[in-house]
């Protein structure tokens, strides 16, 4: 295991006027990553992902528990730590009026690079990331695309073990985030294992080996996609109702082809084996009862399905 | 050696930044500049107490001050700081196994190399105007007035850093500047005031500085009010330069 945490913990105490308040940002993160992975935190806003990564870049200290990365342990060692890893921040990490090879040359020598070398990495990097053409003009006349991918270029100009990108992909047009995605694989494939944080569904169904649920600073649930899918119980109908969601969750609760069901404002959710086959018996039913309905969906489980099998909350709507 | 590097490195950065953006040198000329043209004359009347000093005396007891005065600004470089830190650049640098302190000293370097060129430019201009000094004097003077750099830039690095937010720091500076800046006699010399006054100033380390940068443009490089000066200055900005390299070192947002 290339990264292994144990109880990982954070809070931060701010200040709303005379108020004292405490978030417990990170409340016990205990994870594995393996080497050569590409490992997703997915979560809504706010759930911690930014805290805990930060953490392990030797950011902040952690108010508990403890990490190794790549053998470094990363209380007593975090100096060691930082030369075995990159980071890219959520926010980006570019200065407008400097270029991405100063940017990048400047960078690699923070590491102990010699100059020569660094002048030979930077224009390796620009040309793998498609940055060359660019390279000499300042980061403020980038495309968001552009700057990002200088950030991740950033990131690796070390060849860290293991690198960290917080949302990579977020607040890219689609076409610069499917490009990013290639860039992603494409470390992998370097040889280096990649922790990402997203909270798009698709991006870590699409790009994750496996990932790690989390909600309100705990980890939910761990897995690759396919794992985590499996865990939801087969497929799920969605009734939309009108009104009367109490007494059709009452119908459906004795049910027997229904393995679980939950029920929102508007909506009950059945977890079937088998959605398709279902759907008839689920309308005689509520025709029977006199209950009318506004839609009937069949989900095959997606990942928002394991969200809100484990949080009671779906992701879209936090 | 790590360290000189890493403050090298930092450096380097940092002038070719504000070499390719030199506006800020310009402002910070122009002020010193108006103060030079238009208020010095008024000065060879006040401060002659009846009979009028040459414009070459004026000059004397006037061109330390705005020395000091131009090293005073010094203060402001959280701003530029908590544009790097907004930006993210601070951030990446910390996660590199860059030295901290050099990462503060390698821009109050930059601090100190433009304050310099100012306080030449405004010597130079000073000599024009027919002001004599020595070489030797003047360089002491300067000396003392790169200790105030360093001591209000690292100041301003570390009050940008815990405040983070220029909102924060514009009327912190501002209450702390204004008092420093009247009780160092800058534009008059404290011996004009009160006796109260002058007890007050003499708990202002600037209002020393402004007294030893006098004597030496005077010609008086032996007289106490200069080695007081290093005596205070030196301390104090060890102290800052260590506050400051910590607040680096520690966790920043
Ligand atoms: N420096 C900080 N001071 C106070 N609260 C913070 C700080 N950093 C993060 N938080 C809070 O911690 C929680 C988790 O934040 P974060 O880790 O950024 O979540 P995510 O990256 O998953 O969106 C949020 O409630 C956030 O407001
Ligand atoms: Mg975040």
């Amino acid at each position: 295991m290339i990264i292994e945490t144990t109880g990982l913990r954070k809070s931060f105490s701010s200040r709303a006027g005379r108020e004292k308040k405490t978030v417990e940002a990170v409340r016990g993160v205990d994870l594995k990553v393996a080497e050569g992975e590409i490992f997703g935190f997915l979560g809504p806003n706010g759930a911690g992902k930014t805290t805990t990564l930060r953490m392990l870049a030797t950011l902040i200290t952690p108010d508990g528990g403890d990490a190794t990365i790549a053998g470094v342990n990363l209380r007593k060692q975090p100096g060691d730590v930082r030369k075995v890893i990159g980071y890219v921040a959520q926010g980006g990490s570019t200065w407008d009026d400097s270029t991405a090879r100063e940017e990048l040359v400047l960078h690699a020598r923070m590491y102990g690079i010699s100059k020569t070398e660094a002048h030979k990495r930077a224009s390796a990097a620009l040309e793998a990331f498609e940055l060359a053409e660019y390279a000499n003009r300042k980061c403020k006349t980038y495309s968001g695309g552009q700057r990002r991918r200088v950030d991740i270029a950033l990131g690796i100009i070390h060849q860290p073990k293991v690198v960290f990108l917080d949302e990579p992909t977020t607040g890219l047009d689609p076409q610069s985030r499917a490009h990013m995605w290639e860039e992603v694989r494409k470390l992998r494939e370097m040889g280096m294992t990649v922790f990402l944080t997203t909270h798009y569904l698709d991006e870590a169904d699409a790009l994750c080996d496996r990932l790690a649920i989390m909600d309100h600073g705990q980890i939910v649930a761990e897995g690759t996609p396919a794992e985590l899918k499996q865990e939801v119980l087969g497929d799920v109908v969605q009734v939309a109702l009108p009104q009367n969601v109490a007494a059709a969750a009452e119908v459906f609760d004795s049910a027997e082809y229904v393995k679980k069901l939950e029920t929102t404002d508007e909506s009950i959710r059945l977890y079937v084996e088998d959605g398709a086959s279902v759907i008839p018996q689920v309308l005689r039913t509520l025709d029977a009862n006199g209950i009318k309905l506004t839609s009937v969906e069949l989900h095959r489980p997606s990942l928002d399905d394991v969200f809100l099998a484990k949080t009671g909350r779906s992701l879209r709507e936090s | 050696m790590k360290f000189l590097r890493d403050t090298w490195l930092v450096f380097q950065r940092q002038m070719l930044l504000l070499l390719r953006n030199p506006v800020w040198v310009v402002v910070g000329i122009t002020q010193p500049l108006f103060y030079l043209l238009l208020f010095a004359p008024l000065m060879k009347k006040a401060l002659g107490q009846g009979a009028e000093l040459t414009d070459a005396q004026a000059y004397l007891i006037f061109v330390p001050g705005m020395l000091v005065m131009v090293a005073l600004f010094t203060a402001f470089s959280g701003f530029g700081l908590i544009a790097e830190l907004r930006a993210g650049v601070i951030e990446r640098n910390r996660v590199t196994p860059v030295s901290r302190v050099a990462l503060m000293l390698g821009r109050c370097l930059r601090d100190v190399v433009s304050l310099l060129f100012q306080a030449v430019l405004v010597t130079v201009l000073a000599v024009l105007f027919g002001m004599r000094v020595q070489l030797g004097n003047a360089l002491l003077a300067y000396l003392l007035i790169a200790l105030m750099a360093l001591l209000l830039s690292s100041l301003g690095y570390a009050l940008g850093l815990a405040l983070k937010s220029e909102d924060a720091l514009a009327p912190m500076l501002n209450t702390f500047i204004q008092p420093i800046m009247l009780l160092s006699g800058i534009l008059l010399p404290m011996t004009l005031a009160p006796a109260w006054l002058q007890r007050v100033a003499d708990f202002n380390p600037f209002s020393w500085a402004v007294k030893g940068v006098r004597e030496l443009f005077a010609g008086n490089p032996g007289s106490p009010d200069v080695w007081k000066a290093l005596v205070i200055l030196v301390p104090l900005t060890v102290f800052t330069l260590v506050i400051s390299s910590r607040a680096f070192a520690k966790s920043v947002r």
